[in-house]
């Protein structure tokens, strides 16, 4: 493919995404969040852990925005710092995933056989699983901390795109082009990376986009439930842990209304740009 | 028929086998097993922790100590709790109903709740009905059910005080069902909701596909009325793809139970794991995963035969 064409190719996609307004919306709220996150903690007066004998269960003034949590950290220091770590957590263990579930897919679906049958069977058992219940049993044999939950939600995801790619190279596979490159000789592997991975860059993109917001919602789930990230260190999840007692859930909102909304339009937002991206890829779709 | 449920039933035995030892060799990694306890403490002698591995087993191979748990498993013995000292099946089966009344509370919710929400908007396809039901439905899947649950507790039972906070029944009050109701109806609609998305979805698209079919043509130019064409013949048809689905998410709804079961306090298997995970009680947690197993390969097997049953195109042989 010339340069030209791959670019025009670019274009069209980008117009087609920004006819979604939802999905651009989305986006910019995501750029935003990211740079927040990124950006904001070397300027704050307050680490996630430092603690002000002031602002025990304060609520929101001028010294802390969103007040003191029931141990005296700034509420809005903490919600900057869980952000990071729920990104990072949804990125990175997103990244696990596709990095096992790719090739596992890839060869299930090229070498077919007993790699199929074992690849695809166990696949299934994975996804019929349900993954907290797993989650939960691993964390209580490693003990919880941001390393295992990362690695545990990553591996458990991989039978997603290990499907999604198999999928799409069954439906290739049997095409005169790769029966041409077969044919003049080229290696699998060269096959896999300049015929079978361009075909399958759509769906996998779109399939990560949504894993991303999976993976962010099963993080904060174990947080909330003591299991995930553990304190001093912030996480939207466990900042909502404190939310399970009956006064802090009835007089103190500030200290779980503000992580709860953050991660809720961090995930809407993920969910749209993941739509948008669908039906910008998906050339079967209409967008007048 | 029969030779396929057999079929289908000899298949998931391996299966089975394959998740059990998975699970048992991950679980003998676990730190902080009896032993390792009695080992933090100084006063025991060398002998006596000798005796301990003796007893508990922990002396021989593992394999050994896989047949043994798996035999006892077989006959219904999940052994003891570390933390209650009660066989661990009865706690299971204490807790499994609350659960399953939990679940299929939240199912029949989920139904009640996007069918019609799935059918008008496939009715008026990108009219107002199919925006509100596609916002709706993505606001479902996208709240997390913690927070939603918390939300709601705030609301229904702080501010305006109408439902109880949390646990199944009020103390003294165990066989009054209008109580029970009260304490489930607001765990079964925060469970539901994490289905509501995506079954407004499926039905929806699953029965535009079923609209563009001849035999719906064939019933509107027979003169059926509206109604009927929409329940009899698309709405039946539709609801094939939505069974399947529906039995792949049942067993799902185990791990969403967790979270609710937790903001609710709902007495069920997800707050026994929670329970026993902070205990350690490693047998409990063992039983609970080994349960859960069994119940998602039972249910693929009853979604198989339901998929068959509602579509006589399906053919199993």
């Amino acid at each position: 493919m010339n340069n030209n064409r791959k670019k025009s190719m670019f274009i069209n996609f980008i117009k087609r995404f920004c006819k979604n307004k939802l999905a651009v919306a989305g986006f910019i709220v995501l750029v935003l969040i990211s740079l927040l996150v990124i950006i904001l903690p070397p300027f704050l007066t307050y680490s996630e852990s430092e603690i002000d004998p002031l602002a025990f269960s304060s609520p929101p003034s001028s010294t802390h925005l969103l007040g003191g949590d029931d141990v005296g950290r700034d509420v809005f220091s903490r919600l900057v710092y869980g952000g990071r770590v729920s990104l990072f957590v949804g990125l990175l263990s997103t990244f696990i995933s596709v990095l096992i579930g790719i090739p596992l897919g890839i060869i299930a679906a090229f070498y077919r056989g007993i790699f199929e049958s074992i690849i695809m069977r166990l696949s299934d058992v994975f996804l019929s699983f349900p993954s907290i219940i797993l989650i939960l049993f691993l964390v209580s044999i490693f003990g919880p901390s941001i390393i295992t939950v990362t690695v545990v939600i990553g591996v458990l995801g991989w039978p997603l795109f290990a499907r999604l790619i198999f999928g799409t190279v069954l439906s290739i596979r049997e095409k005169d082009y790769i029966e041409g490159a077969v044919a003049i000789g080229e290696t699998v592997r060269s096959i896999i990376f300049k015929y079978i991975l361009p075909n399958a860059i759509a769906p996998i993109l779109i399939q990560i986009t949504f894993r991303i917001a999976a993976a962010i919602v099963l993080e904060s789930s174990l947080s909330f439930l003591g299991m995930g990230v553990q304190p001093p260190a912030a996480s939207w999840g466990n900042m909502l842990y404190n939310a399970q007692s009956i006064t802090i859930l009835t007089d103190k909102p500030w200290m779980w209304l503000p992580p709860g909304i953050a991660l809720l339009v961090t995930i809407l937002s993920i969910n749209f740009v993941g739509n948008g991206l669908r039906d910008a890829l998906d050339p079967k779709t209409k967008i007048s | 028929m029969k030779r396929y449920i057999s079929r289908r039933i000899l298949v998931s035995i391996p299966t089975f086998f394959g998740i059990t030892i998975l699970v048992f060799l991950v679980s003998s990694l676990a730190s902080g097993s009896p032993l390792e306890l009695l080992l933090s403490n100084q006063n025991i002698s060398e002998a006596e922790i000798k005796r301990q591995s003796i007893k508990l087993g922990l002396d021989q191979p593992l394999y050994i100590q896989y047949f043994k748990w798996m035999g006892n498993m077989l006959t219904g013995n999940l052994g003891e709790s570390y933390r209650t000292m009660q066989p661990v099946m009865d706690m299971i089966i204490n807790g499994l109903g609350a659960t399953f009344l939990l679940a299929i509370t939240a199912v029949i919710l989920a139904c009640l709740i996007s069918l019609p929400f799935g059918i008008q908007s496939a009715r008026y396809q990108n009219k107002a009905w199919d925006n509100i039901s596609s916002v709706f439905s993505f606001f479902a899947t996208s709240t997390p059910s913690f927070f939603l649950g918390l939300v709601f507790l705030y609301f229904f039972s702080v501010k305006l005080k109408i439902l109880p906070i949390g646990g199944m029944n009020d103390i003294g009050q165990e066989n009054n069902v209008l109580s029970l109701l009260k304490h489930l109806i607001m765990p079964a609609i925060i469970l539901s909701f994490q289905m509501v998305g995506t079954l407004i979805q499926f039905i929806r698209s699953s029965m535009l596909e079923v609209m563009k079919e001849d035999y719906v043509r064939t019933a509107r130019a027979k003169g059926l009325k509206e109604r009927v064409v929409i329940i009899k013949h698309v709405l039946r048809n539709s609801l094939i793809p939505v069974v399947t689905y529906l039995g792949m998410e049942i067993p799902l709804l185990l791990g969403g139970a967790v979270v609710t079961e937790q903001v609710f306090s709902w007495p069920g298997l997800g707050l026994l794991m929670i329970k026993s995970i902070a205990a350690r009680d490693y047998p409990v947690v063992l039983g609970i995963t080994v349960l859960v197993a069994v119940a998602v390969l039972v249910f693929n097997i009853i979604t198989d035969l339901i998929y068959g049953l509602l579509d006589p195109r399906i053919r199993y042989d």
